[in-house]
């Protein structure tokens, strides 16, 4: 089949996500001719997301239709190189989404900057305890930015996205009731910190009484009616529920369609084409240069988009693949251990203490977003790790998140999973617990990675990327570790019972988890070991930027999308200022 | 029989009895309140069924079909459909041999027994795994306990009632916050409530909930 060429752009965007949406808007407004393709469907929130439609916890969490239609393209995966990788059929561990808006349109809403640590891992492991606390096989790595680098577009995606919170650190002061061990922030937050529960005042209080400092999680479901740069308003979050895997109803959940789209597709210079899936970008003969990108439409017909600069800007899994298939930068060998294309691939470790109350009832369905009390005495370098035998950590929450009756109904340890008894402890339990959660960082490892699967293919006949994963003992480790900590807070809380399940065995790829999958095309001042340069600028070919979760090289135990977020801001102000000033390799 | 509107459209009327009588023992009636059964998950299943997800229309169906490792997830070439339709015939099966009776009529206790050796994988089924067939099983039955009354079970949202869970939720929550320790106990609404005006909206267009005088037994 021959593809339709179409007219030049002066670029195109390869999803439509928090990145996409970013790079988009950012470029048509410094007057560029932006075409921005999606594989996913158009969502009008006003009917698509209405209400009483997304109280619906069947749907969104199980069967949602803005998630990634398997049936059309999944990836394959396995523990480790031995095992033959075998397809995700079914959603499960992550939900990556499929639609305008990408996965954010269904997002926790978690807005935690990473710690300025997370950027140097390596240099600062081996500085503080010596080369040999990193395992052989781990391939952790500076990020080739620095903390202060990125601060100036944390700060301006916490403003695009209406984060609410209260600043710990500002400029270096450390500020009563913020998160103490937080990087330096140039300004408050643009929203007020949402009042904690029960539950997160027991935790608080908790915490204070063992010397820690408890803080408000910073969350981008607006903590109260907010407008934003782009002159876009956003409606206040009630607490409802049913939010992490669904769409919001209030408005309230920033995301592409609440806080960039409505701005961006009024201007004439930007075009959305949504339902194109591309598969491939297209190089010239000596594969130094995109011309463009080529894309299936919804009936399969087949076009050529030709662009001066293509960014992509989809998910994790399919910046990766479509760096492989397109051939560009050299896919990751872990036998040689040479290559970058799919090297680091990472996740985000875990780990629950879960406390049950016999005598006090929390109303958990009321909650919504990144609502949590959380500390971070345990993430990152932040305690001393002299004498332990891993490093890295995991900040503690106590999360209200609003705790749906299918997903969320806790029972206290050695109850039966059916019968009576169940049902008798689900009845009294399912407003008398809350959990201590973990959210703990994942190394990389020589052993797990990325690549295109020799097997199974995608319904346009394409091979699906294979995701080769397992823990590594460091994290184990770590998790067993922190979620002791977790349980003295747990008893300092009295609770008449508790469980507490650390991360431990293998990874498993049925239970849900978090859609926090990352690297694979990271980030970093070294070619030999990174996709692009601190710049998201391919190393290989230099009219061609890929951002998104891919960039890290491992992964912070605080939630990516701040990080992406801040991340798309930077790539597009580097563009803007730099490249487009002087078009070829940055750095 | 059940209300009219709920006739199956895909399971026999032999399934139809065996899951009736299993769910039922997953969540039995008691003091408590309605159980599985009653709440009609069984139709509620047989809607599963029919749906896209029933034929797993969403998820991944190519081959090759290796067993794979349990951290690799479910392989089975079977959809939801075929599970059922197979496992039940196929636990039948062993009943008849194990008790002289189908499922349905056996003693409640010999009925958990049969459910435990699916649970546990003892009881081997001749063309399903029957690990499988019963995770299916509590998790469609779970589902329909407590999944929006629309879809079939749910009834007279009688999940909801025992946990105290409100459904839909009121615009009100924010002013709650600092209510420590004060149980927030409606009546239920689910989403047909609002749009059968069977509760009166607020002008955010989310149900005044109506709160119970009655603090009850259970979550509640």
């Amino acid at each position: 089949m021959t593809a339709t060429k179409l007219k030049p752009v002066d670029a195109v965007v390869v999803g439509t996500g928090i990145v996409g949406s970013i790079l988009a808007k950012e470029l048509a407004d410094a007057g560029l001719k932006v075409v921005a393709l999606e594989r996913g469907r158009v969502i009008d929130p006003q009917h698509d997301f209405a209400s009483p439609y997304t109280y619906d916890e069947l749907k969104y969490d199980r069967h949602s239709d803005i998630f990634q239609d398997l049936s059309r393209e999944t990836i394959t995966f396995r523990n480790n190189p031995r095992e033959m990788a075998l397809p995700m059929r079914e959603m499960g561990s992550f939900k990556p989404g499929e639609a305008v808006g990408g996965t954010s349109l269904h997002w926790g809403t978690h807005a935690r900057r990473f710690l300025p640590w997370d950027f140097e891992t390596r240099s600062r492991v081996t500085e503080r305890y010596g080369k040999s606390r990193i395992p052989n096989d781990c391939t952790t790595q500076d990020w080739g930015i620095s903390y202060e680098e990125l601060e100036p577009y944390y700060d301006q995606f916490e403003h695009l996205y209406g984060v609410g919170g209260k600043a710990g650190n500002l400029n270096g002061e450390i500020q009563p009731g913020g998160n103490p061990f937080e990087g330096p922030r140039s300004r408050e937050y643009p929203n007020p910190p949402s009042p904690m529960t029960y539950a997160g005042t027991m935790f608080a209080n908790a915490c204070r009484e063992l010397g820690y400092h408890p803080h408000v999680n910073p969350v981008a479901a607006q903590t109260q009616a907010y407008t934003n740069p782009y002159k876009l308003v956003l409606g206040q979050c009630i607490r409802g529920g049913f939010c992490s895997s669904h769409a919001c109803s209030m408005g309230a959940k920033a995301n592409p369609l609440t806080t960039v789209m409505p701005a961006l597709i009024k201007q004439s210079n930007f075009e959305l084409r949504p339902l194109s899936n591309v598969i491939k970008v297209n190089l010239d003969s000596d594969g130094k240069r995109a011309t463009g990108v080529t894309y299936l439409d919804a009936a399969g017909r087949e076009f050529e988009q030709p662009a001066e600069l293509v960014i992509l800007a989809a998910y994790t899994f399919n910046n990766v693949r479509l760096m492989l298939l397109s051939g560009i930068g050299e896919p990751y060998d872990p036998a040689k251990h040479r290559g970058v294309v799919g090297r680091n691939y990472s996740y985000q470790s875990a780990g629950r203490v879960t406390c049950f109350f016999d005598e006090k009832v929390f109303n958990p369905f009321m909650g919504g977003g990144a609502r949590a009390t959380s500390i971070d005495e345990f993430n990152g370098d932040n305690f001393d790790h002299s004498g332990l035998d891993f490093f890295g950590g995991a900040y503690l929450s106590v999360a209200s998140g609003g705790a749906m009756p299918i997903r969320s109904i806790h029972v206290p340890p050695g109850t039966p999973r059916w019968g009576a008894e169940w049902k008798r402890a689900a009845a009294h339990y399912y407003q008398r617990n809350f959990t201590v959660r973990l959210h703990g960082a994942c190394q990389s490892y020589r052993q797990n990675y990325l690549d295109l699967d020799p097997n199974y293919r995608d319904a346009n006949g394409l091979p699906l990327l294979r995701m080769t994963f397992d823990w590594g003992d460091n994290e184990r480790k770590a998790s067993a570790w922190i979620t002791k900590k977790a349980e003295e807070i747990a008893k300092a809380m009295n609770p008449s019972r508790m469980s507490a399940e650390p991360t431990a065995g293998h990874y498993d790829i049925v239970p849900y988890q978090s859609t926090h999958n990352v690297g694979g095309a990271a980030m970093g001042a070294d070619p030999a070991t990174s996709a692009v340069n601190k710049y998201l600028q391919s190393w290989d070919v230099s009219n061609v930027f890929v951002i998104g979760g891919c960039n890290f090289p491992q992964n912070s135990a605080n939630p990516p999308t701040g990080t992406i977020g801040a991340l798309a801001c930077w790539a597009a102000d580097s563009i803007r200022d730099l490249y487009l000033e002087r078009p070829g390799p940055m750095a | 029989m059940p209300p009219e509107s709920q006739t199956c459209q895909y399971l026999t009327q032999p399934e139809i009895r065996f899951l009736d009588a299993a769910v039922e023992r997953l969540i039995p009636a008691d003091d408590l309140g309605p159980g599985a059964k009653d709440a009609g998950v069984t139709y509620f299943i047989d809607q599963q069924l029919v749906s896209v997800w029933g034929s797993h229309g969403r998820n991944y169906r190519a081959g090759p079909w290796p067993e794979g490792t349990p951290q690799q997830g479910f392989q089975s070439r079977l959809t939801p459909r075929e599970i059922y339709r197979a496992a039940i015939r196929e636990v039948n099966v062993h009943c008849l041999k194990q008790y002289q009776k189908a499922f349905e009529f056996l003693a409640p206790g010999e009925q958990d027994e049969v459910l435990k050796g699916l649970e546990s994988g003892a009881i081997e089924l001749a063309s399903v795994s029957s690990k499988l067939f019963f995770k299916l099983l509590l998790r469609n039955t779970m589902e329909g306990f407590f999944a929006d009354p629309m879809y079939g079970g749910n009834r007279d949202k009688a999940g909801w009632k025992l946990i105290g869970f409100p459904g839909v939720p009121a615009s009100n929550y924010n002013d709650l916050i600092d209510e420590h320790n004060v149980p927030y106990r409606v009546e239920p609404v689910s989403i047909l409530d609002v749009l059968h005006e069977r509760v009166k909206l607020d002008s955010q267009g989310l149900p005044k909930h109506v709160r119970l005088k009655d603090e009850g037994r259970n979550g509640r």
